[in-house]
């Protein structure tokens, strides 16, 4: 679902390179932990799969397609494919919980009767039911990443990305959070998660990459945060 | 869905940017009257040339008494010279561009002289004082010049003179004025794209949070882009509108009223060619608007 091959990513030439040399394969289904301090290369990883930015060297392949060689005008199909969650959730403060869920439909030419099944249908998965017309300010942080992530899958892609999804909440929300994405992942869905809670990875026991200084130390399946490493 | 979705955007755009909105609606409204006016003076210059010309005769002034010019020397015209003249005009070499000759007699002259004059400046005049005179019209008043070498220097011809002289003048002004109108319209037009440019610049910035989610979210870059520039090109196409409005009651009530009122016998432009000039200046408002669009979002919106 997920391929890097020795990848790496230079920012400004000369400068110590973001990714340095990565290789890694994501199957689809996976559940993955992506670990590392602030500056270790997680970030850039997130944006070449996005294909925010492209790898100075090697391949990466998502979905079947390799990045290296898709033409700007089809990325937006590439994107569609991927649902895409952020710690700072990223709603639109002026649109309640049913609008901007139903944005990322509208956005991607959706039909009306596709947007009016789908939303609430989504809606009650991330336990929202019932909270359609809010507005973001008038919800929990909680309830505020689940919109978001409501809005990351209501196009069921194959693949979800995390990117400290848990790191603007309290343990308690965090952990509802984790078992919404964990049932994400039971539909077969691909999900990689970058994170700084240690308390989520090791009590989830998932796969986990670590990165350090762009390089990958460690891919081990049912992992913990802090293992042994150097 | 789409169209709504971006109708929509526009709609709030529009609204959250109004005072930008206004004032590139009110300076391609400005710019445009500018260009229309031009266009309409240029097409009164036309529209004067072709009825003018037209009209305009050559006159042959022949030699009265007492004649202080060189070729009259001879004494006043004399009958067999002015069958000379008539002869070159009906069946010599030019024969084929002229249309008709009337001979207006010396008296005929005194009477058009003095019947025109209200300000008594010609009561001294006498008939005898004056020349008979040959009024030639032509078949194409472009061929004045091949008549007067023709004419010109035969025996008993004091002058030749043309009337078209009078209305170059005139041309010469609107041209000018036509000319100046336009270069304002390029400075006002200028003024409009830098103008456009930060309407589009703020607007994008101003929804940049919804521009990130559809990128994320795999939206095209032509349908997150659109209401951009459609902001730009309804505001530049009200603009339009208004010069087009304004230009209209200009012809109706300044044109059609008032200078035909005073001055009749003028044919002056109308209500209709404001019609023919109002699709061109529709087409360059929407023209401004998407320069200023290809200048800005590629910067703004990054896909």
């Amino acid at each position: 679902m997920i391929r890097l091959d020795n990848v790496s990513k230079v920012y400004t030439r000369g400068a110590r390179p973001a990714l340095d040399n990565v290789s890694v394969e994501i199957e689809r289904g996976d559940f993955v932990f992506l670990v590392g301090s602030s500056g270790s290369g997680k970030s850039t990883f997130l944006k070449l799969i996005l294909r925010e930015e492209r790898s100075t060297a090697g391949d990466v392949f998502v979905a079947g397609r390799h990045l290296n060689r898709l033409s700007s005008w089809r990325v937006p199909h590439l994107r569609r494919e991927i649902g895409a969650v952020f710690q700072d959730f990223r709603l639109l403060p002026n649109k309640t919980v049913y609008q901007n869920v139903a944005f990322a439909l509208q956005v991607i030419g959706k039909s009306k009767r596709d947007i009016q099944t789908n939303v609430p249908e989504m809606l009650e998965l991330v336990g929202l039911a019932g909270k359609e017309r809010r507005l973001p300010h008038e919800l929990s942080g909680g309830e505020q990443q689940r919109v978001a992530i409501a809005r990351a899958f209501v196009n069921h892609p194959p693949i979800l990305l995390c990117d400290e999804p848990t790191g603007n909440l309290d343990p308690g929300t965090s952990v509802g959070i984790m078992r919404l994405l964990d049932r994400i992942n039971r539909t077969g869905t691909t999900v990689l998660m970058a994170t700084h809670d240690d308390e989520i990875v090791d009590q989830m026991r998932k796969r986990v990459i670590e990165l350090k200084g762009g390089h990958l130390v460690r891919d081990q399946d049912r992992g913990v945060y802090g293992l042994e490493t150097v | 869905m789409r169209i709504r979705f971006i109708l929509g955007e526009v709609a709030s755009g529009l609204r959250r940017n109004s005072t930008m909105a206004l004032s590139v609606v009110l300076v391609t409204f400005v710019s445009l009257t500018f260009v229309g006016a031009a266009a309409l003076t240029q097409m009164q210059v036309q529209q004067l040339r072709d009825a003018w010309y037209g009209e305009v005769e050559v006159s042959i002034f022949l030699c009265p008494e007492n004649s202080l010019y060189e070729q009259c020397a001879a004494g006043p015209v004399s009958p067999v010279q002015e069958d000379d003249i008539r002869a070159v005009l009906e069946e010599g070499s030019v024969a084929d561009i002229v249309d008709e000759v009337y001979y207006e007699t010396r008296e005929e002259v005194f009477e058009n002289i003095v019947g025109a004059d209200e300000t008594g400046v010609y009561s001294q005049l006498e008939p005898a004082d004056l020349g008979p005179v040959f009024r030639v019209k032509l078949t194409d008043p472009e061929q004045f010049q091949v008549v007067a070498d023709a004419t010109e220097g035969l025996p008993g011809v004091e002058e030749v003179n043309d009337q078209r002289e009078v209305f170059d003048e005139l041309f010469r002004f609107l041209n000018a004025a036509t000319f100046i109108a336009a270069g304002l319209a390029a400075i006002m037009m200028l003024a409009a794209v830098l103008l456009i440019t930060t309407t589009i610049r703020l607007s994008a910035l101003s929804r940049r949070r919804e521009t990130t989610i559809m990128r994320m979210v795999g939206s095209s870059k032509s349908l997150i882009q659109m209401p951009f520039m459609l902001e730009g090109a309804v505001a530049a196409t009200l603009g339009a509108v208004l010069a087009i409005g304004g230009l209209y009651l200009s012809a109706r009530y300044l044109i059609e009223d008032w200078l035909h009122g005073s001055i009749a016998w003028v044919d002056y432009v109308g209500r209709d060619d404001v019609w023919t000039v109002a699709p061109w200046l529709l087409a360059i408002a929407v023209g401004l608007a998407a320069l200023a669009s290809l200048a800005t979002l590629g910067r703004y919106t990054r896909a």
